[in-house]
């Protein structure tokens, strides 16, 4: 136990020297602001849905690694509705008075009333979040606060005060609970998930179809995209997120799919006669995709415009190159995952595939990059120190080569996906024993499991 | 646990339940065989079969739908006179038209206490030649082209992270394209579709790449042998379509192969 501490630290330790940056600071770094989140009421039938609501509100604050969840069985029992049930601590009281038995001792705290009741131990956040729901004209609203508990009354503390609107049900709750959970986040200078998509291949067994599913950062709303009733893989999402690029066997050899999201509709990307069109992903600016075709043999990396049009080759096919991921800060080079020196490595080249330089040492298999939005750092899968197949998830500083392993041995982990907000991954792992979207932070801690039906994978995490 | 006493009881009550159905349903005795034939003791030494003068089929070859008449005639000591084929007891002389849909040999027996005497005449039946079958689908005994491949055309199988042609599966693509020259010359419409496959390890983007080279390096080694690079379509399953699905190497064998379909 002490090792894997040890080990723990020292990762978080390497994260946070690797990547030297503030984003990054805060979820590996120790000085996290706490904050306390009771379980909040609704007043009516609106308290139905506030299991919910609770659940979610924990969830995305817990999850997103901008601050620390002080644990809720040290609360007090009174939680505050709105900021007129709160108040600075009084004073303390004058030195009791001889010879004036008859008069009640002042109580040690306001079981929830004050706010030192929340900043003292055994709480000791540095913010409270609280409110209420009700239902008014059948719309779901929800006001909420966030108070800052270091200041001294309820007249100053107050960081955030807004309502919430939303349909009476539970995923209205949902909503209105993810609504304020970003809000929260974005205090604390983090993009919250809320709003963003994770794509993915979902299949109902591991020999049946598969088809693009959809669903939110947590695991809800999860529905299917594709209903080819084929093999439809390789799900890649454009920069702002109205559009899906993919790959489906429907028409016989595997070929890309451009799709608008909403509405769900086929842009008709033209493939290039060829066995094999596949892996398309995005470029920074949303007009083209970059994709692996053999139309000049198995397999080289090549550039088109989302229609299919413009079609040519960025490397030459004498080896199988695959998963070509241009850099999106810059827009001028592309990651990419090749078997030109042997088994598969991660490589990187320039927009016209000049300058290939390979990033992995050479032992193992790699696969998977995927950029972090800042341009600098890759996630992808490695097999180094482990047998052939066991992927891990691993991490590069790209300019340095130095990179941390986030996932240690707990079955086949794959096809890591860098959320928008950068500090965040989607990634694949079969250590419950079928193939699961997971996602955790960017130093490998707060796993979780996001879906749980059927064989899922190859997460492409985007707006 | 039975002791030994116990079991004994319970063998006796069994052998006592069997021996009381024994009884009950004892099988009745077989029933006396039937009295012998009486002898004859008065044979006819002076008989004779019978004589078939006549039996014959004019017109002796006939179209189908057409009749042909047997005329018979038999002398001597006769009992009865039966033609075969369904037409059965006759009199000694006659005549009949048949009308066989196919060539037929028909047999007249005459019997009679000297013996039994035979005489056959042939109708033979020609047919019109047969209306030319409705669009000639496959014929059965060819098969399809997917059952032939089935039993005819072997998985060749491959290295992990290799697209090469070892040893047995050269020998192994030999014989299917043998194989396959044979299922073309029966079916010239069909193309046949060459699927490359990969175990699970590598990753799945990979593997489409290698099940690809896999595909064309099989494709390529056929055209060498003869078989028409342009009835030979090739595409990669990656891993995605496996046969099996465990974590030991035979299934890696197993999955690491290319495998041949029947195309359009």
């Amino acid at each position: 136990m002490k090792r894997i501490l040890w080990i723990a630290i020292a990762v978080s330790g390497a994260v946070a020297v690797l990547l030297g940056q503030d984003i990054f600071g805060t979820i590996s770094g120790g000085q996290k602001p706490t904050i306390a989140l009771p379980n909040l009421k609704g007043s009516g039938d609106a308290q139905r849905f506030m299991a919910a609501f609770n659940q979610t509100l924990t969830d995305d604050i817990q999850g997103s690694g901008y601050v620390k969840v002080a644990p809720k069985t040290s609360y007090p029992l009174n939680v505050p509705n709105e900021p007129s049930d709160l108040m600075a601590a009084p004073p303390p009281a004058p030195a009791p008075t001889r010879g004036r038995p008859g008069e009640i001792a002042r109580p040690a705290n306001g079981g929830g009333r004050w706010m030192t009741d929340w900043s003292g131990p055994p709480v000791n956040a540095n913010y409270l979040a609280f409110g209420y729901s009700g239902i008014s004209n059948g719309v779901f609203v929800f006001r909420g606060w966030l108070f800052d508990l270091s200041k001294d009354s309820p007249a100053t503390a107050q960081v955030l005060a807004k309502q919430y609107l939303a349909s009476v049900d539970e995923a209205g709750a949902r909503k209105a609970a993810h609504q304020f959970a970003a809000d929260i986040i974005a205090m604390f200078g983090g993009k919250s998930m809320f709003g963003t998509h994770i794509y993915f291949v979902h299949q109902a067994t591991a020999m049946a179809n598969s088809e693009i599913w959809v669903m939110d950062p947590d695991g809800g709303n999860q529905h299917a995209i594709s209903h080819f009733n084929s093999i439809s893989i390789e799900p890649s999402v454009s920069p702002d997120g109205s559009k899906v690029a993919f790959v489906s066997f429907v028409k016989g050899n595997p070929g890309i799919f451009v799709f608008s999201v909403d509405p769900v509709r086929d842009l008709r990307f033209y493939n290039q006669a060829a066995s094999v069109n596949g892996q398309p992903s995005f470029t920074p600016d949303g007009k083209q995709v970059v994709f692996q075709s053999s139309a000049h043999g198995c397999c080289g990396i090549y550039i088109a415009s989302l229609d299919g049009s413009g079609f040519r080759p960025i490397t030459s096919s004498r080896f199988i190159d695959a998963e070509p991921k241009v850099n999106p800060k810059t827009g001028a080079e592309i990651a990419f995952s090749s078997g030109r020196s042997g088994p598969e490595q991660i490589y990187r080249m320039t927009m016209d595939g000049g300058d290939i330089t390979r990033l992995t040492d050479g032992t193992g298999e790699a696969s998977n990059p995927s950029w972090n939005p800042d341009g600098h750092h890759l996630a992808f899968a490695w097999t180094r120190g482990y047998a052939a197949g066991k992927f891990n998830i691993f991490f590069m500083d790209v300019a340095s080569r130095s990179y941390v392993q986030l996932t240690h041995d707990e079955g086949k982990n794959e096809n890591p996906s860098w959320a928008p907000d950068g500090v965040h991954l989607a990634f694949m792992s079969n250590r419950t024993g079928r193939s699961q979207i997971w996602m955790m932070l960017a130093n490998g801690t707060q796993a979780r499991q996001l879906t749980t039906q059927g064989v899922n994978k190859s997460p492409a995490w985007g707006m | 646990m039975l002791n030994r006493k116990k079991i004994e009881v319970l063998c006796l009550a069994v052998s006592l339940a069997m021996f009381a159905a024994g009884c009950k349903h004892k099988t009745p005795p077989p029933a006396p065989p039937p009295p012998p034939p009486p002898q004859n003791n008065t044979p006819t030494p002076t008989a004779t079969a019978p004589t078939v003068a006549q039996f014959s089929a004019e017109p002796t070859s006939i179209q189908r739908g057409e009749s042909s008449t047997l005329r018979w005639s038999v002398s001597g000591n006769v009992t009865s006179v039966s033609i075969d084929n369904a037409i059965g007891t006759v009199q000694n002389t006659g005549n009949r038209r048949v009308s066989p849909s196919e060539s037929t040999t028909y047999t007249l027996t005459a019997t009679g206490p000297g013996g039994a005497t035979t005489a056959s005449a042939t109708v033979s039946v020609s047919s019109p030649a047969p209306p030319p079958p409705p669009t000639a689908p496959a014929a059965t005994n060819r098969g399809t082209p997917t059952s032939r491949l089935d039993s005819e055309v072997q998985d060749a199988y491959f290295d992990y992270d290799k697209n090469d042609i070892r040893g047995d599966a050269q020998s192994t693509l030999t014989q299917d394209a043998t194989a396959i020259k044979g299922i073309l010359a029966d079916f010239p419409d069909t193309t046949i579709v060459v699927e490359g496959h990969c175990d699970e390890r590598g990753s799945a983007e990979y593997n489409l790449g290698l099940g690809d080279r896999r595909a064309s390096s099989a494709k390529d080694f056929l055209v060498q042998l003869g078989v028409p690079a342009d009835k030979l379509r090739t595409i990669s399953y990656g891993k995605e379509h496996p046969q099996c699905t465990e974590a030991t190497e035979a299934c890696y064998q197993k999955n690491r192969r290319v495998h041949f379909s029947a195309g359009q």
